[in-house]
């Protein structure tokens, strides 16, 4: 979910479920009711609820591209111009540029910095770390990761109504339905 | 999910263990987990740390001296210039690679029975890297000028030689001691909130809460997560096999009969593979034991690992034997002497040894009995600890001790300062082990989560109202 604007009232609103299937149910029917600012909670990832949410892609496979080419080009080019031009050594008059032997390092420059990328880009479009969010006001939300499955409404959602808002997650047969403090 | 997914019941095959014990959901499943961290550690916990610690004491010992001393104190001197720093360095390396391995080439292959171990394989290849790491440091002479391998602008106008093996191994290995590290905590992000969400005392909910990073468990954190986690697994898995290759070069690219061969760098892979799933083995057996998490590694854990250690094992022997096929098919007069020296030579009882542990022990795996067996298999896994060692002792000294001239042959032997780096090294690496599984979950909840609904289909965590 992204940031709401500045308003009265809760943050958001959070139904329980007990199982993946009727959280599943659920984000259908409040999707066809028309609520667009969705977000469930899992205590293990579920790509059925990732795509039933409506998103499709992520950018991190081409942040950890970018992260590998940049690698691969740290460490060829450091190579080069310590070999070749900074520090030239002539061992056995084998020729400086001497690339097959500097396939090695390259290739692990490639990897550490891709990995890297992907930690990172993980984390960054994670936004985290984030140490402070509404959703842990809730206090079942600890059952987050355990076995309790959570489906959340924003209330920046243009069909967001603290009461009927209420009324519609309690219609969805959870196991509670609790007001997110802001 | 399909209820019947990955449960083995039908007829025509013979039937498996299951990879969790039937009756579990998601609920028991953090619970069982999380038991360990959260409960009052068990009276033996104490005693085994304990011990691992005075052998960490050992450790400073030997490495206080060294520092005073220098190498003088250790058996090395011409010819045999590579003694135990070198032995125990790839004896180390090798043995971490079995966590990468299953990480993530297992991950990548789908078998999904790694979720189990692979938490604490990625633990062990991060201690074993930890322990491999102080060999070269102290090796060099002078460890606190050890940062002059790495490429970085100086006063003295100096760069590294790039063409040289052993400057490729500092980047293998601290890529991968790096990649590990990151690969074992993005891991552990998800078992971290969920014991920030159960932990009773202040210190370990801000502890865990910290380290968690402040994890949701939303979708989008779920989807970019698997993507990384996913990525992560497909960099490993070359990174993996490139770290004992380059390892290898240090050897091959030398001209040593015995170690300029081409067949080193498969040979070593395998070899680290052998030796780290050995050690998996010999640690998961106790911990699953003691810790009573037999629900989760089950036979058919220990009877795939047996699987994979007969493979590997297998895949060395054929390295023995073309090692010594090639000698003979070379013509060369060095080469024939090395294998014959040796077979027959001073230290053919290590070399005799080496066979028995590592090519004669496995066959016993052949038997389903051994593979099912926890204390056959973990006998065969000791042997192969040792069978490792006394391979890379055989390859460092024995192709070092007899020189191109008769009037620089030498014999080298450890002496007490190199056992007790050596030993130390093993108290460090069970130090390490005994306070991560005290301190973190040494098996992934969220991943066993993920098989749960489809072993134990209908649980009431998964069924419908």
């Amino acid at each position: 979910m992204s940031t709401p604007p500045p308003s009265k009232g809760p943050f958001a609103l959070m139904a329980e479920f007990r199982s993946s299937k009727e959280l599943i149910r659920a984000i259908r029917q409040a999707r066809g009711a028309g609520y667009t600012q969705l977000e469930a909670y899992t205590p293990y990832p579920i790509e059925e609820v990732w795509e039933e949410l409506g998103h499709h892609r992520s950018w991190l496979p081409l942040i950890v591209l970018i992260g590998g080419i940049f690698g691969a080009l740290f460490g060829s080019l450091l190579q080069y111009w310590v070999s070749v031009i900074n520090y030239p050594m002539n061992v056995g008059g084998r020729p400086l540029n001497s690339w097959i032997a500097f396939i090695p390092v390259t290739f692990e420059t490639t990897i550490l910095f891709a990995a890297g990328a992907a930690v990172l880009g993980m984390f960054a479009l994670n936004k985290l770390p984030m140490p402070y969010h509404p959703v842990f006001n809730v206090e079942r939300f600890a059952l987050a990761s355990r076995g309790r499955y959570f489906l959340a409404i924003g209330r920046w959602d243009p069909q967001f109504d603290r009461r009927e808002t209420a009324e519609f997650l309690h219609r969805l047969a959870p196991q509670e339905v609790s007001e997110v403090a802001s | 999910m399909k209820a019947s997914e990955g449960i083995e019941t039908s007829g025509r095959k013979p039937s498996r263990p299951p990879v969790v014990a039937p009756g579990h959901s998601p609920g028991s499943v953090t619970d069982q987990i999380t038991a360990v961290v959260l409960d009052r550690a068990p009276r033996w916990w104490w005693v085994a740390f304990g011990i691992s610690f005075a052998l960490v004491m050992l450790l400073l010992r030997a490495l206080t001296k060294l520092l005073f001393e220098g190498t003088g104190i250790w058996g090395l001197n011409i010819p045999v210039g590579w003694g135990f720093a070198i032995i125990n360095f790839v004896w180390w390396i090798g043995i971490g690679h079995a966590g990468t391995l299953i990480s993530a080439i297992l991950l990548l292959a789908r078998q999904e029975w790694r979720t189990s171990i692979n938490r604490f394989a990625e633990a062990m290849t991060l201690f074993a890297v930890a322990c491999a790491g102080i060999f070269p440091l102290i090796h060099v002479g002078r460890p606190w000028l050890a940062y002059w391998l790495l490429p970085y602008p100086n006063t003295m106008d100096l760069w590294p030689q790039f063409r040289s093996p052993l400057v490729w191994d500092v980047f293998a290995v601290s890529t991968y001691a790096t990649v590990s590290l990151l690969f074992w905590y993005v891991g552990l992000i998800p078992d971290m909130a969920t014991l920030r969400d159960r932990a009773e005392g202040k210190f370990a909910k801000v502890a865990y809460g910290f380290l968690s990073m402040g994890w949701r468990g939303s979708a989008t954190h779920w989807h970019n997560y698997e993507t990384a986690y996913l990525l992560l697994a497909g960099l490993a898995t070359p990174l993996v096999v490139s770290v004992h290759t380059v390892v290898s070069f240090d050897f091959a690219v030398g001209q040593l009969p015995g170690w300029h061969a081409t067949i080193f760098p498969p040979y070593f892979v395998a070899g680290a593979i052998f030796a780290g799933f050995a050690m998996v083995i010999t640690l998961a057996i106790p911990l699953r034991a003691a810790f009573g998490l037999k629900d989760f590694i089950t036979t058919r854990h220990l009877q795939n690992m047996g699987k994979i250690l007969l493979a590997t094992g297998l895949i060395v022997a054929y390295g023995y034997l073309v090692e010594i096929f090639m000698a003979w098919y070379s013509g060369n007069w060095y080469e024939q002497f090395m294998i014959l020296n040796r077979i027959q030579g001073p230290y053919q009882k290590q070399w005799m040894a080496l066979l028995l542990c590592n090519v004669l022990a496995p066959q016993l795996l052949w038997f389903r009995r051994v593979r099912s067996s926890p204390v056959l298999l973990f006998m065969v896994a000791m042997f192969v600890n040792v069978g490792m060692w006394l391979e890379r002792f055989v390859i460092v000294v024995t192709s070092l001790h007899r020189d191109f001239l008769p009037s620089s042959w030498g014999m080298y032997s450890g002496t007490f300062w190199d056992w007790a780096t050596f030993i130390g090294t093993i108290g460090l690496f069970l130090a390490l082990l005994f306070l991560f599984i005290r301190f973190l979950p040494m098996i992934s909840i969220f991943e066993m989560k993920t098989i749960v609904p489809k072993q134990v289909p209908n649980t009431a965590e998964e069924a419908p109202e």
